[in-house]
Order: structure tokens, then C-alpha cells, then sequence
């Protein structure tokens, strides 16, 4: 019974309202992009959710692997120098 | 709308072992356990592509889908009434609560689907009755009443269960459940307002909700599962911080904070036992008749068959549109090779 082989999945990007950016909010199986798209208005937005809509076929998505999370994101934990609090300003200096 | 009553260690000893993938089935070494178990503890989620035990796949896998398969039999009683709602005004908010219903449906087998298993061996594991949904779904919908019953009571249990569970320790399904338990509370005020309209109604209007109240109420409470005693599997899903709270526990906030809705509405909740004991600041209440759930659940409740007959039917005869939209999209794909 898996006739519905050759539905894809999509995922789901919401813009809540303008001046936000799209968010992830899920993903849907469609055979093509107008269904994924009215799918994804019937699945995510039944609420005022959003004023736009992205679908992007899953398999295209290129995601780092997990496996290498430690070489991709702990450099950044020692450079605490790249935050404004890393630096002590004297007393008396104003507008820093 | 669901509860964890499928929660029990001895109901899938029937399902074929290996039914589900587990790409991970490999065994994590002692180490890659220890840093797992480190993150429950931590409260860190863990998400799809994050190492895990098999044992956590294999039972997130059985109950999203469940709770999945939950929400998609859940809109058939509830589908019954649609075209005998007495106001247009009722019977568009019932619409508008079975359409959530297969919303639910849809977030949670994409939540499943984060963890290695396809839509169509989900769908086909419902089809050919090896996988569960909650046995509440199997009780007739006789009157009316019921839409109220349901909503005010069974969507009511489903909160209890489900607002815990968006505290979950796996992303998706986390993250599923809090779209989910914003809807819900709808579902559960217009259960209660319908409710509340019959017992403002007339003698026979009352009796109506009576009635529903009576048959709807033990079966409510079944929808918490076994007691704790009975439920050796929670102590595992607790352990994992999928689930939080036992079965009892559920089960007594929700006999604490539904019997005085009762009252309010002038019902009598059909527990001769049921008495609040100051001591403890809780209800005391009859023990459900758990042979009856256990019948259910292995298929022999008053509406099983139906259910997944209609279900099957409902799948067979939408293939053909499935087939069609993939046939179009195939096409779409190729205009030029179809031209030339």
C-alpha cells in the first residue's frame, strides 16, 4: 500500500508577519510544490499564523553533519573577545 | 487529542519485531550511552540526526505514531455528527475542530518521520491493524451530547497528558506538541459549551448530557492507562523524560479539576465512590473496570471494526487522487520531453 511513494517532504518555513524572517515551523509530504504549498497554508497557517509561505523540498536542505558539531562550533566558545563584555572600560569613560 | 493509554509494556508483544527501521541499531558504546544520558539529565533536547539509543527511537517511533494514528481515527466520531450539528455556528467550530484534528494527525507523522521510519509504512502499520490508536476512539458517538462530551472530557484528558509532553526530551516532538496544546484548548471550551448550553436547555436537553456525561466518563478516565503499578513501561519513558508525570498522577488532576465543571453544569459525575477527602485535598475515586479497557484495546470495543474499516476504505478510495497528483507533478516535471 505505498502508493503514496513519490509524495516528497517538505519543509515548512513561516514569515509570522513582515519584518521577520521566514522560521521553520515543520514539514509536509506533497507530490509537487503548489500542493506542498497549499498543504503547508492547510497544516500550518489555520490560525493567522503567517502572511507568507516557503516550502523547500527536504532533500535539498544541506545540513552540516552532527558528527563534526565539535570542529564546526567549539572554536567559537574561546573567543570570548569577540564579545563587547570581553573588555573592561574604565570608570568615567561614557558612550562605549 | 490522546492520552497515554497505549502505554503498555504487554500490548505490542503481537507486533512483528523489526516492524520499525532503526538506523542506529547498532548499540551505542558504553560512552556514547553515558554522554546521552548526560543530556537527559541536563534537559538538553535531543534532535533527529543526534546519537540515541535504540530503545529511545524504537518507543519515540511507537508512540508519536500512535498518537498520530490517534488523531486521525479521532476525527470519526466526531465526523458522525457533522451534518446534524443543530446551529451552523456549532457546526462550523465542529468542522474547524476535526480539520485540527487532522492537522494533529499531520505534525505529529512528520515528527515521526525525524526518526528514520517512512509516512507509508506509519500509515500502512494503521491500515493493517498493527499499530494501535487510543481505545477512546472506539465508543460510539449516539447523540448530540457527545460532541460536548468529548471536547469537555476526552479533549480534556488529552491536555492533561499532552502539556507535559511539550516538555519532551525529543526536539520534534516537542516541538509538535506545542502547536498542538494551543489548539487543543479550543477543542475542550467547545466541548464545554456545548455542554453548557444543554444543561441550561430543556429537561430532555439535560438528560441528553447526562446521559453522554455517563457513558463517556469511564472510558475518559481509562484514557490515563493502567495505574502505576500496572504501567512497568513508565518508568523507562520517565526515565527518558518523554513522559513526566505517571498515569495516577494525570489521572487525579484530571478527576480534581473536572468533577467541579460538573457540578457547575448540574451533572452527576457516575462514580457512587467518588467523595473529596479534605485530608489529602483530593478526590477519591472508583477504580474504572480495566478488563473493559483491556478488551478494547486488544480490538473487541463497540467500534473497532467500523473504525478501521471506514479508515481503509477512506485510504482505498482516495488512491486513485494520490496516483493522479503524482502522475500530474511526473508530468510537470517534463514538459519539454512530452512536447518533442
Amino acid at each position: 500500500m505505498s502508493d503514496a511513494a513519490g509524495w516528497q517532504l517538505w519543509e515548512v518555513f513561516v514569515r509570522p508577519r513582515t519584518g521577520l524572517s521566514h522560521k521553520h515551523v515543520g514539514s509536509l509530504r506533497a507530490a509537487d510544490a503548489r500542493m506542498a504549498l497549499e498543504n503547508a497554508r492547510d497544516v500550518y497557517t489555520r490560525r493567522g499564523e503567517g502572511v507568507s509561505l516557503w516550502v523547500v523540498p527536504s532533500a535539498l536542505i544541506v545540513a552540516s553533519d552532527p558528527d563534526e558539531r565539535a570542529e564546526l562550533f567549539d572554536p567559537a566558545l574561546d573567543k570570548t573577545y569577540r564579545y563587547p563584555s570581553f573588555f573592561e572600560v574604565p570608570d568615567g569613560v561614557a558612550n562605549l | 487529542m490522546y492520552t497515554q493509554g497505549l502505554d503498555r509494556p504487554d500490548q505490542f508483544a503481537d507486533q512483528p519485531p523489526g516492524q520499525y527501521p532503526a538506523p542506529d541499531s547498532a548499540a551505542l558504546d558504553s560512552a556514547a550511552l553515558e554522554r546521552f544520558d548526560a543530556r537527559i539529565a541536563a534537559e538538553d533536547k535531543i534532535e533527529p540526526t543526534d546519537e540515541m539509543p535504540a530503545g529511545y527511537r524504537r518507543t519515540l517511533i511507537r508512540q508519536i505514531s500512535q498518537h498520530a494514528h490517534s488523531e486521525i481515527v479521532g476525527m470519526q466520531p466526531e465526523g458522525n455528527w457533522l451534518t446534524r450539528a443543530p446551529t451552523l455556528r456549532r457546526k462550523a467550530v465542529l468542522l474547524a475542530k476535526v480539520q485540527d484534528e487532522a492537522g494533529h494527525g499531520l505534525y505529529l507523522y512528520s515528527a515521526a518521520e525525524t526518526l528514520g521510519v517512512s509516512r507509508d509504512e506509519l500509515v500502512d502499520a494503521l491500515l493493517d491493524g498493527s499499530a494501535k490508536y487510543s481505545s477512546i476512539f472506539n465508543y460510539p458517538t449516539l447523540s448530540w451530547a457527545d460532541m460536548g462530551t468529548i471536547g469537555w472530557l476526552v479533549d480534556g484528558a488529552a491536555i492533561m497528558n499532552q502539556v507535559p509532553l511539550c516538555r519532551c526530551s525529543y526536539g520534534p516532538y516537542a516541538r509538535a506538541m506545542i502547536r498542538i496544546c494551543k489548539e487543543e484548548s479550543f477543542h475542550q471550551r467547545q466541548g464545554f459549551d456545548i455542554m453548557l448550553s444543554l444543561s441550561r436547555g430543556t429537561p430532555a436537553q439535560r438528560a441528553m448530557a447526562q446521559d453522554a456525561l455517563d457513558r463517556w466518563w469511564w472510558p475518559s478516565l481509562m484514557m490515563f492507562g493502567p495505574s502505576d503499578a500496572d504501567s512497568t513501561h513508565s518508568a523507562q519513558t520517565m526515565a527518558w523524560k518523554i513522559k513526566r508525570f505517571s498515569n495516577d498522577e494525570l489521572r487525579q488532576r484530571f478527576v480534581d479539576v473536572t468533577v467541579p465543571q460538573a457540578e457547575f453544569l448540574g451533572l452527576t459525575v457516575p462514580d457512587p465512590g467518588l467523595r473529596w477527602d479534605t485530608a489529602t485535598g483530593h478526590y477519591t475515586f472508583g477504580e474504572p473496570d480495566w478488563s473493559e479497557f483491556a478488551a478494547v484495546l486488544a480490538g473487541r470495543g463497540p467500534c473497532n471494526r467500523q473504525r478501521l474499516a471506514h479508515r481503509r476504505a477512506a485510504h482505498e478510495d482516495g488512491s486513485w487522487v494520490r496516483d493522479a497528483a503524482v502522475a500530474h507533478a511526473t508530468k510537470r516535471r517534463r514538459p519539454a520531453a512530452a512536447a518533442s
